[in-house]
């Protein structure tokens, strides 16, 4: 096969992966605009879904919930996270090399079983369900995920500019705050995105420790469902991804998430 | 500014000694390298006079304090990196006021003391660039004026001149000894090459293996090596005899070779090879050393040529003014001679 057609069939690919991906978006933002509950077309514009949204204290309750729960964890999984990469990658000591092994299987536990233990844990320790638990809950998911980004910047700091700051009379605080810091800053950037989608976008962990008419955003999308879909949902869903995209996008604007600037 | 001073200084990581028991005295004002192969301990001692590395025995002065427990930040030191070790995301102003911030000058006091420093190192018109901005020799020079700013005890270079090349290499060899002419601070240099440590330094301590093999003043060292390591290492050595199982030159036949007066039985002899002359005819001079040989090789180099002759199953080599050899083809025979006062006697035949 020559090589030009390979590259216009990587094309097409790309192309193909791109339409399934965004398609579907497309697709409920356009439906978020449209006047009929029952997708019928033809599309006729219309803001009732959005001017129903506004209305509806559920929904909007269950989203500052959201955005309160995700904006706590990013904070505290974003320092727990970016403390743990630094000493991970500054000390030596025993088990060292156990912890860092043991931070992959969380990512890769399915949420349900996680979800689980987590639900029999909280009970068993008295803390039971609700906001408290949810936000340990999601502290504990997104803790992973800004280590391994943040320690994959700090694996390309340079040492010696530590050695070079202490040798000028630098203390460790200095360095750190100085020197380490300002290297890494766009890996805690990208970790403490990661953090906030893991505990937006969480379902399953929240379904299971939060209280019943305490939900997050996601618990209450997929119960309305349940009961009946409104284009509301359609409306809810397409502020977020403006929303988020617009983070990614601001985000994207000063670290390349992690890499070379 | 101060002098520094090693006693008996170890340090061992696991079962390796990389410094065994070292001394070596770094008076105030002087230039001085530690030279070695790699592996030799140099670059430990130099971090261990910084304080990166603490020591397991001995002691370490500068100026009137012992520093073996004192950790780098209180050291008062000025250290230049290898790789220059400048802070990217700073300007070179900030770079080279970093060490004033933290030892809280005052923004006034900074700017000036920063100004001189650029100025001290021909760059003070590139305060506000970063260093990606820079060149490499411009690097070189703002991680110099970021460890002098300061004016730390003593300062401390890990082969300060390896990242440029040769020409920018040369340059900076001069420029470094007038600076440090010009401020008149202690300073300790680690390097692997044996030319840059005789240009630079008033005093030379060669290691290997963890142990400082000699110290003292390049001429001295070069002049009267200890060991034929030594002898080999800092610049280049036709070893006559005692070297090993290698066959002796004083048997060559037709060899007319005199032992200077402290050679003793079974010594080590050698011959430099700048010291060594070819000739097509048998010299006749009165105190010359001489012997017959075969020009191997012949390698012109300018205005100076390297020659690499045979006697006996011993191999010479011998530098000289390209002009001062006669023109014979290679395998010809020549007359190898030389000033019998320059065969050196070394002490130790430990190779």
């Amino acid at each position: 096969m020559s090589g030009k057609l390979l590259s216009q069939l990587g094309k097409l690919w790309l192309a193909l992966i791109l339409f399934f991906l965004y398609a579907p978006i497309i697709v409920m933002a356009v439906m978020s605009f449209n006047e009929s509950q029952y997708y019928q077309l033809p599309f006729e514009f219309s803001m009732r879904w959005y001017e129903k949204l506004a209305a509806n204290a559920e929904i909007i309750d269950a989203a500052s919930r959201s955005v309160m729960i995700a904006v706590v964890t990013t904070i505290i999984a974003t320092l727990l996270g970016t403390a743990a990469s630094v000493a991970l990658f500054r000390f030596d000591f025993p088990g060292k090399r156990f912890l860092q092994v043991m931070l992959f299987p969380p990512i890769a536990i399915p949420w349900l079983i996680t979800g689980t233990a987590m639900l029999i844990f909280f009970f068993g320790v008295g803390l039971g369900r609700g906001t408290p638990s949810v936000i340990i809950g999601h502290v504990a998911l997104a803790l992973p995920y800004v280590i391994v980004v943040v320690s994959a910047r700090l694996a390309t700091f340079d040492v010696t500019l530590e050695e070079a700051a202490r040798s000028m009379g630098a203390n460790g605080w200095t360095v750190t705050t100085r020197v380490t810091l300002p290297w890494i800053s766009s890996g805690i950037i990208a970790g403490a995105l990661f953090a906030f989608a893991v505990s937006f976008d969480q379902f399953v962990v929240s379904y299971f420790l939060s209280e019943p008419g305490d939900s997050t955003l996601p618990v209450l999308i997929y119960t309305s469902i349940r009961k009946g879909f409104t284009p509301e949902i359609n409306a809810i869903s397409t502020i977020i991804i403006v929303v988020s995209m617009a983070v990614m996008l601001f985000a994207a604007r000063f670290s390349n998430f992690g890499g070379e600037r | 500014m101060a002098e520094v001073s090693v006693q008996n200084v170890t340090k061992k990581f696991g079962s390796l000694k990389a410094l065994d028991n070292v001394t070596m005295d770094f008076p105030d004002g002087g230039f001085f390298a530690l030279l070695g192969p790699s592996g030799s301990g140099k670059t430990t001692l130099l971090r261990t006079i910084a304080g990166f590395i603490f020591t397991d025995g001995g002691t370490i002065r500068i100026g009137d304090q012992s520093v073996e427990h004192v950790p780098v930040e209180k050291r008062d030191i000025g250290m230049m990196f290898q790789n220059y070790a400048l802070f990217p995301n700073m300007s070179v102003a900030d770079n080279v006021g970093f060490g004033l911030r933290v030892r809280k000058v005052g923004a006034a006091e900074e700017k000036r003391r920063v100004g001189e420093a650029l100025d001290l190192v021909q760059l003070g018109q590139h305060g506000d660039r970063k260093p990606h901005q820079l060149s490499g020799g411009q690097r070189q020079r703002v991680a110099l004026a970021r460890a002098m700013v300061t004016n730390p005890k003593v300062l401390l270079l890990d082969e300060p001149l390896s990242a440029l090349d040769k020409a920018l290499r040369i340059d900076m060899q001069v420029e470094l000894k007038r600076i440090q002419r010009e401020i008149g601070i202690t300073t300790i240099f680690v390097t692997h090459d044996q030319e840059e440590a005789l240009t630079l330094s008033d005093k030379i301590g060669i290691l290997r293996d963890g142990r400082m093999v000699q110290a003292g003043p390049p001429r001295d060292v070069y002049n009267n090596p200890h060991d034929i390591f030594t002898a080999e290492f800092l610049g280049e050595a036709n070893i006559l005899s005692g070297k090993g199982d290698a066959p002796s030159a004083l048997q060559s036949p037709g060899a007319d070779i005199r032992l200077p007066s402290n050679a003793g039985t079974n010594p080590v002899l050698a011959v430099r090879p700048e010291n060594m002359t070819i000739t097509s005819a048998e010299p006749d001079e009165d105190g010359l050393s001489k012997m017959p040989a075969a020009l191997v090789r012949r390698i012109f180099s300018g205005a100076m040529a390297t020659c690499v002759l045979e006697s006996n199953g011993t191999v010479f080599k011998v530098i000289a003014r390209d002009q001062d050899i006669p023109d014979l083809p290679e395998g010809g025979q020549v007359w190898l001679s030389w000033d019998a006062n320059k065969t050196i006697t070394i002490p130790s035949n430990v190779s």
